[in-house]
């Protein structure tokens, strides 16, 4: 067991409990602030297996941008009055999602080792320079479509949220549920 | 390094998301899941690329893909649970079974 293993090792532990409790925790902020622990070692583990640009990459968009965008989801979505919304299923159901997800990762975990083994292998990723060159020479065509994607999701977003769909009835519908949770707030 | 080891924690994070997609009913947690799942699979790809590397570097390549794919997931599911918030008030995914 090398150093670098163990490096990995004490990554990897701390990412997993970071992805339990975000998955389990029952406070929306918490579960996302957990999502960003787990994120954050996820960049950390590639930068353990030697992948640099790929751990940078993880962490200016999904720590820098997905979890902003997801922590603006969470406050533009707050749930209006004062009953507690539940943000887990029944207990039943959790316990059966639990034994499901158990199972696969077991299957998972055992199916992928067994393929690719439990002894010790030098690290021979490709260099910084080796992916860049590689981008826009093989992949150049798929990284364009990349761009394509992006515009259009940025795109579609926001006609989305713009609420072209939402007719006047609805509109009105949420106003009035603004207007008594303020009263509700104010009594 | 033992190839093992990454291969377990893409396990792990794939078990946990997908206990996230299934146990979790308001929205945004859900797509939390999502993104569990997405982390485990490009912690597959750049296990398979460090360990057994090619001359397209693929894993790396594909990893990045994968990033830049599920930004813009998360900025269409934010979308769509922001126009669902003013059609019904709330993101919840059981809400009959919250008014019984």
């Amino acid at each position: 067991m090398t150093l670098r293993d163990g490096v990995f090792l004490g990554i990897g532990l701390l990412t997993s409990l970071a992805a339990v409790l975000s998955v389990t925790s029952s406070r929306v902020l918490h579960a996302a602030l957990w999502l960003v622990v787990t994120l954050g070692g996820v960049a950390g583990c590639y930068l353990a297996l030697g992948a640099e640009l790929v751990a940078l990459v993880q962490l200016l968009v999904y720590v820098g941008g997905v979890v902003v965008v997801l922590l603006f989801a969470l406050m533009l979505t707050r749930a209006q009055g004062p009953e507690v919304v539940p943000v887990d299923v029944s207990r039943a159901r959790r316990v059966l999602a639990a034994w499901v997800s158990a199972g696969l990762t077991v299957v998972l975990g055992w199916a992928m080792v067994a393929l690719v083994g439990w002894e010790s292998r030098g690290l021979a990723g490709p260099g910084n320079a080796d992916i860049g060159a590689q981008i826009f020479d093989t992949w150049v065509w798929p990284f364009e479509l990349l761009s394509l994607l992006l515009l259009l999701a940025l795109v579609a977003a926001i006609a989305v949220a713009r609420g072209a769909g939402v007719t006047e009835d609805t509109q009105t519908r949420t106003g009035g549920a603004h207007r008594g949770s303020r009263e509700a707030g104010a009594g | 390094m033992s190839p093992a080891l990454p291969i377990l924690l893409a396990a792990v994070l794939v078990g946990a998301g997908t206990y996230g997609v299934l146990a979790r009913r308001h929205a945004v947690l859900m797509v939390i899941g999502v993104e569990l799942i997405l982390a485990g699979a490009g912690m597959v790809l750049i296990a398979a690329g460090t360990f057994e590397p090619d001359d397209y570097a693929s894993g790396a390549v594909l990893t990045m893909f994968v990033i830049t794919i599920a930004a813009a997931e998360v900025v269409l599911a934010l979308a769509v649970f922001v126009a669902l918030y003013r059609a019904r008030g709330h993101v919840d995914l059981q809400p009959d079974e919250a008014s019984e």
